[in-house]
């Protein structure tokens, strides 16, 4: 790759990479402190988990759990639309000004 | 392709094994002869058959075989990864769960589900902008091929190897309760099958299959769970009222019971689980079959919605196999019934049965049938990917790279993946015997923490870290591996349940090594990395800026279409 320097110096390269490894990195952070909370909630707080939802059995813990699954999928979601929508569109032109 | 046609002969020859051997054991048996099960199961195969045939045709290069040419779509691959991740052992094993013990089954469904945002935010598009056909490729990206590829190969082998003995293990089991089949009739049925996939139809046929279960398997459980519902008028909470009336534990199984005893063991267990995920040959391989890096983030996305939305169904019917099984004589031992007086204890064949029993109940003896279909279906398609996992680390990473030095002539490698391919087959069938009356429920949790101790940390600081060498990497790599091995021998497990020292006297209280494991391989990867002066480690670091930007930029990536 003799245009590695290039590409380096390139602004478009340069905000790919700070805009992608800081949104990588608070969402891996997000989904870390989500899942190790609910392991925490089960292991240190098991009663709270069971605390019923209004009268009936259903408790707090199902709805939690529950939004620890949907949640991982939204933030994967939240992940590829930003990828999808810009950081493909700034490769694109890193790769047209680079073309040797 | 002459060779193809002894193909439908052991197809034709299977037909009157399972007949047979299904009557044989009709009279002693609790199972009945489950035709409708066998007739599912030989269509199932024979389609798979079919495909196989088709793909083989098909795949002439090495890149066919290792990653069918590239030409999976986001989608299709999403279906293939979801494919590769549910296996019997958490539809059967977490609804089994649910349905002993309630709330628990969830915390495990979670564990499973949680690695695969990591994958996408930091593994996915890096690997397949990295890598051709193994994660291999894109650890020694920039570090020294040799000891790297040997270090990936035996994370990759002891993983897929421990995870192939579960499987195998748990499909002998299974299909014995289900088809009325002989043990290791069952366990050389899966093996051949498998061979048969890998062998001649590689990744493109392995795909297929994977994307096939996928859909039954969605399909199957969807109208399980909305049947479930059905009965109670679509209100969940009237399922778990239903539910805490007639299980035993009552109101318990609505909160976390006795599954996660030890904080440290949750901890440990919910990392190996989250990072595991990450290091998985079988799931790793999935992202060099799409052709762009667009195309392998894409897949995990909807990988990830398929597989969350499966176990959101498996808890659900683990909850109706709650109310409608476990009240039901028909499905129940009424020896143990009278001993124990719990429905939930006296379920025929065990919990992992709750599933299949509920098939019954809401879908009647055809849906039973298919249900059962898919559960073989499932163990088919799982031992499929691990097979061509261990058997492309074998010829790609071993015999291509290492032993030959990148030269090796492409038709010599398949062939040498062809053969290693064989051999796992008869090692997992041998093993599969060997270890039938042996707790193998350990051994998935260990290759999840070897993949988490020894792939994912070596992958990971690979991708980000400019000051990995390679004397780091191998061995801070190999002090997971070692320590994960280790640290499962010594667990309570192992060292109280299968090789049965007196209880308490396991040396380490941990159920699952991952904690101390990953942080020993990360520890080790650091400081011999910087501790590391030599001509190769200045090598190492130099190669980092190239290999950065094309981790980010995909230019200069393989295009996955042509070699």
């Amino acid at each position: 790759m003799s245009n590695l320097a290039q590409i380096e110096r390139d602004p478009n390269y340069q905000e790919l990479v700070r805009r992608r490894s800081s949104l990588g990195w608070m969402l891996s952070l997000i989904m870390l402190v989500i899942y190790f909370g609910f392991i925490l909630l089960v292991a240190y707080a098991p009663k709270f988990l069971g605390i019923p939802l209004g009268s009936g059995v259903t408790t707090i813990g199902i709805p939690i759990g529950l939004s620890v699954i949907v949640l991982a999928f939204v933030l994967t979601g939240i992940y590829v639309r930003q990828a999808n929508s810009s950081y493909d569109v700034l490769i694109r032109k890193i790769v047209e000004e680079n073309r040797s | 392709m002459k060779k193809f046609s002894w193909l439908l002969v052991i197809l034709l020859a299977t037909v009157p094994t399972l007949a047979l051997a299904a009557g044989a054991v009709e009279g002693g048996s609790k199972q009945a002869t489950n035709w409708s099960a066998i007739g599912m199961f030989v269509g199932f195969v024979a389609l798979t058959l079919v495909i196989t045939y088709w793909a083989a045709k098909r795949t002439a290069s090495a890149a066919d075989f290792y990653s069918a040419g590239g030409g999976i779509t986001g989608f299709q691959n999403g279906l293939a990864i979801a494919g590769d991740y549910m296996s019997a052992a958490s539809f059967l094993g977490i609804s089994g769960l649910v349905y002993t013990s309630g709330y628990d089954g969830l915390i495990y469904s979670v564990g499973w589900l949680v690695g695969w945002p990591i994958v996408t935010f930091l593994i996915a598009e890096q690997l397949r902008n990295l890598g051709k056909f193994t994660f291999a490729d894109v650890t020694s990206f920039r570090l020294g091929q040799t000891e790297i590829r040997i270090l990936a190969a035996c994370g990759s082998l002891v993983t897929v190897a421990f995870y192939l003995i579960a499987q195998m293990v748990g499909a002998g089991k299974l299909i014995q309760l289900l088809f009325g089949l002989d043990y290791w009739i069952a366990v050389v049925l899966v093996g051949g099958l498998m061979m048969i996939y890998v062998t001649f139809g590689g990744m493109k046929a392995t795909t297929w299959v994977q994307i096939i279960k996928a859909v039954l398997l969605l399909s199957g459980a969807t109208f399980m769970a909305g049947a479930v519902l059905y009965k109670f008028g679509f209100s969940p909470e009237a399922l778990f009222t239903k539910a805490t009336e007639v299980h035993p534990k009552k109101l318990a199984i609505m909160e976390p019971g006795s599954l996660i005893s030890n904080p440290l063991s949750a901890i440990s267990l919910g990392l190996a689980l989250m990072f595991g995920t990450a290091g998985l040959p079988h799931i790793l391989m999935r992202f060099f079959t799409v052709k762009d890096a667009q195309a392998a983030r894409k897949s995990v996305f909807y990988a990830t919605g398929f597989i969350g939305y499966f176990y959101i169904l498996t808890f659900i019917i683990g909850f109706g196999a709650i109310t409608l099984v476990s009240t039901d004589a028909a499905f129940l031992d009424g020896a143990i019934l009278e001993k124990t007086k719990s429905g939930i204890a006296a379920i025929k064949g065990g919990s992992n049965m709750a599933a299949i029993h509920l098939a019954n109940a809401v879908g009647g003896n055809l849906f039973l049938g298919f249900i059962s279909a898919v559960a073989f279906a499932t163990i088919l398609a799982v031992v499929s990917g691990l097979a061509l996992a261990g058997a492309s680390s074998i010829s790609h990473d071993l015999y291509g790279m290492v032993i030959k030095g990148g030269n090796a002539n492409e038709q010599d490698e398949i062939r040498v993946s062809k053969i290693a391919t064989l051999v796992l087959g008869v090692l997992a069938i041998i093993l599969g015997i060997v270890f039938e009356n042996q707790n193998v429920a350990f051994m998935v949790g260990l290759a999840f923490a070897i993949a988490a101790s020894c792939n994912f940390p070596v992958l990971v600081m690979s991708i980000f870290w400019r000051g990995l060498t390679t004397r780091g990497a191998v061995i801070g790599g190999f002090l997971g591996l070692i320590s994960a091995v280790v640290g499962v021998v010594l667990s309570p497990a192992v060292w109280e349940v299968t090789l049965g020292f007196a209880k308490g006297s396991a040396p380490i209280k941990l159920d699952n090594p991952a904690l101390f494991s990953m942080a020993l391989a990360f520890a080790g990867i650091w400081l011999f990395s910087i501790l590391d002066r030599s001509k190769r480690a200045a090598m190492d670091r130099d190669g980092f800026n190239a290999q950065y930007v094309r981790s980010q930029t995909g230019i200069g990536a393989a295009s996955a279409t042509t070699h």
